[in-house]
């Protein structure tokens, strides 16, 4: 059995440990309320946008399509994986990474990756993935000009068919206790059903169809990858926040155990020493 | 009969409701919805757009954005949009008058495509907010 002496040392450790725990709590909780309102206050018009040119790519397709819109064959797969650059969130990171490394798995052609947040590139490397481009977190309020350039790479990379299709990897935000890891198609754009299209008839375009796209494509690509990294702060957040409040509670349960240890051992050296004098007592009267 | 119009920026959902009608700053000029509109995609260039619905007519600064019309319901998928009654006025101006300060003493590093993009949106700002004081937001329908 410990010391006294020892269990006191222990539980100081613990107590500032659950200090610690407790501020990253805290701190984790306040970005999370407001990262989860521009995680769900972009939602409307993410999904509005990729509403919109579905309908438009189902359209446009009997024209010249756009570059983005081309259908080719695929030989070369890229994912774009968004993960935190930060651990002591829980299993968050090593989730979307699993998810990630089974859907490259499950490919049968090449697949490269790019990725935001270092937990990401770190898991890339290190698996001897084809980690094509990384990027740092954008931290807490990403802004769209900082999506830019990883936009405009992925861009380049389907036009010049460096890729022939394109996915992004993030966990969604459920809710605070409930974060999914998700891979989802970017490119090629997947048209609106064709008898949905069929029902309505086709869109005047101002200023013409060709005009609207060129405008229309690369807006989405921003989009929807800056609404993935805002799903992934939100994400990122609440599982730090939950994992935070786990690990406070589990320390506060530690101190309670190893005080009640501390305290019985305390009472045996007492009884102990007791027991000692009552002996040495016993023996000089007797 | 009304009709739906959503009115949608990155940062959340500014108006989502039936009505009567819409205008709005369509690339080729200004255009106005009514029910029935046949159905059009279209971008947006900074300016106002204004809706009415059964309590009167509202305006909005937008800039940007695109704008899709089917079967009687309306997409507005603004790059940014403020109601009026959000603009501070004085602010605008203000706004205005400090990019056009800083065209004016253009430096060879600054950034003349941002100046010339916030100037843009300072002017939409302050257009609209003129409009309010013209013609109250709460007044009868125009006609």
């Amino acid at each position: 059995m410990p010391s006294v002496r020892q269990l006191r040392g222990r539980i100081r450790g613990v107590r500032s440990t659950a200090r610690v725990t407790r501020a990253m709590q805290m701190v984790a909780a306040s970005k999370m309320r407001r990262a989860q309102d521009l995680a769900l206050g972009a939602r409307p018009y993410a999904e509005k946008l990729r509403e919109v040119l579905a309908h438009v790519a189902g359209e446009a397709t009997t024209d010249s399509p756009h570059p983005l819109l081309e259908v080719r064959p695929v030989r070369h797969t890229l994912v774009l994986e968004v993960t935190p650059d930060r651990g002591l969130c829980g299993g968050l990171p090593s989730n979307l990474n699993r998810a990630v490394a089974r859907f490259i798995v499950a490919r049968e052609t090449p697949t490269a990756v790019i990725t935001i947040g270092r937990k990401g590139r770190d898991f890339m490397a290190r698996t001897g993935v084809d980690l094509k481009a990384s990027f740092d977190a954008f931290g807490d309020r990403p802004t769209l000009a900082d999506v830019l350039p990883v936009s405009r790479m992925l861009e380049s990379a389907y036009v010049d068919g460096e890729a022939d299709e394109v996915h992004l990897a993030f966990t969604l935000f459920k809710n605070t206790m409930e974060q999914a890891p998700v891979v989802t198609r970017l490119l090629p754009v997947e048209p609106a059903a064709l008898e949905a299209a069929a029902g309505s008839p086709d869109h005047l375009y101002e200023p013409d169809a060709a005009g609207v796209l060129a405008a229309l494509l690369p807006r989405y690509l921003e989009m929807q990858v800056y609404h993935a990294l805002l799903e992934a702060n939100a994400s990122e957040q609440s599982a730090r926040m939950v994992a935070m409040r786990k690990a406070t509670e589990a320390a506060d349960d530690m101190i309670e155990t190893l005080t009640l240890e501390m305290n019985k051992a305390r009472q045996n050296a007492i009884t102990a020493e007791l027991l000692d004098i009552v002996g040495g007592v016993a023996a000089l009267e007797g | 009969m009304p009709m739906r119009l959503e009115i949608l920026t990155a940062e959340g959902v500014l108006f989502d409701g039936d009505v009567d009608s819409v205008v709005a700053p369509g690339s080729e000029g200004e255009l106005g919805i009514l029910p029935h509109h046949a159905a059009l995609m279209t971008m947006l260039q900074p300016g106002e757009l204004r809706y009415r619905t059964a309590g009167g007519e509202s305006y909005l600064a937008v800039h940007g954005g695109f704008m899709e019309v089917s079967g009687d319901h309306v997409v507005v998928l603004a790059d940014a949009a403020e109601h009026v009654d959000a603009i501070d006025a004085a602010r605008a101006e203000e706004a205005v008058r400090r990019a056009q300060e800083r065209i004016a003493s253009r430096s060879a590093d600054m950034d003349i495509e941002r100046a010339l993009r916030s100037l843009r949106r300072a002017q939409v700002r302050v257009r609209v907010t003129r409009r309010r004081r013209e013609r109250p937001t709460t007044g009868l329908p125009e006609g």
